[in-house]
């Protein structure tokens, strides 16, 4: 089998704020009825996740899930566990009306850290990044520039950026241009 | 700048997040209408001066079509509401009776003006 690397393979860029392409990271697209106790029961079990709220993530045991539409969920795993994610909430949502997708190879994820992420995302995002708008836990499905694009922050203050391979080179331009030490704004600061 | 509230996922999104889809709550007229039937919903829309219903969808963000009742005039937005509807919810209507007297939209109007006549 073919050696899998993420769509930069590593890159870094230190501005504003540090960009980095998160190497390769598991994820998978649930869809269903979120309201469903069996769904839920199927997520806590092979995520240790509950069911987030809507616009929210919630990250338990190495995993997050985080809300996506009203019946879309994207579940982050490490790369290598994904395939047996994916097969254990299959194996558990076999009675149910629900699809569980390995979507790792189709999507590209980035961090953005540091003092100006704020700031940096938005530049390129229609959001209200102030602290008290945007807090850890929050997640938002948005554009970034010209391109379709999600984001959330983590307890630890870092972003989690996930948007479509194919456009995962522009978006980490993107960001880097954003991120130029020279193109500080100072606004959330 | 037109900045609507999805009502899926409560997002505050402004108008590069979204897709307008035209006119809500067309009724369909598909086999065995009248030609004119079939006419008018194809190619007959509203273009009020006002109160105006359109469909929405949150492109870049949860997807989802939504409806959006606002004033073509003033850009306000009277509110917004999901699609599985046929007719505007009433506290919407109510609203909109509050701040244009005597609008009228297709077969929707003003409660009071509904009243007198």
């Amino acid at each position: 089998m073919s050696k899998a690397v993420s769509v930069l393979n590593g890159a870094r860029f230190s501005g504003l704020a540090e960009v980095a392409d998160a190497g390769l990271v598991g994820m998978i697209t649930l869809r269903g009825d979120l309201e469903s106790s069996a769904v839920a029961a199927a997520v806590q079990s092979t995520t240790g996740c509950a069911i987030p709220a809507v616009r929210k993530t919630v990250e338990a045991s190495g995993n997050s899930v985080s809300w996506m539409s009203p019946d879309e969920l994207l579940i982050v795993t490490a790369y290598d566990q994904v395939a047996d994610l994916c097969a254990k909430l299959q194996e558990a949502l076999t009675q149910e009306h629900a699809l569980v997708v390995n979507v790792s190879d189709a999507r590209s994820c980035f961090t953005l850290s540091g003092n100006g992420a704020r700031e940096v995302l938005g530049k390129v995002a229609p959001v209200d990044f102030a602290a008290d708008q945007f807090q850890p836990g929050d997640f938002r499905r948005s554009r970034l520039a010209q391109v379709a694009g999600a984001f959330w922050l983590d307890q630890g203050g870092a972003f989690h950026i996930v948007c479509f391979r194919s456009v995962g080179e522009y978006v980490f331009n993107l960001l880097k241009t954003a991120a130029d030490p020279d193109a500080g704004v100072g606004v959330y600061s | 700048m037109l900045i609507l509230t999805c009502p899926y996922c409560g997002a505050t999104a402004e108008e590069t997040e979204l897709q307008a889809g035209g006119e809500a709550h067309l009724k369909r007229f598909g086999p065995g209408s009248s030609d004119e039937e079939f006419h008018d919903y194809l190619f007959v829309r509203e273009n009020p001066k006002g109160v105006h219903f359109e469909r929405w969808r949150h492109t870049n963000g949860c997807g989802k079509w939504f409806h959006a009742a606002r004033c073509t005039t003033s850009l306000e937005v009277f509110g917004t509401y999901p699609a599985q509807t046929t007719e505007p919810p009433q506290d919407i209507q109510d609203k909109i009776s509050k701040k244009r007297p005597g609008w009228s939209w297709r077969e929707f109007s003003c409660a009071s003006a509904k009243d007198a006549s």
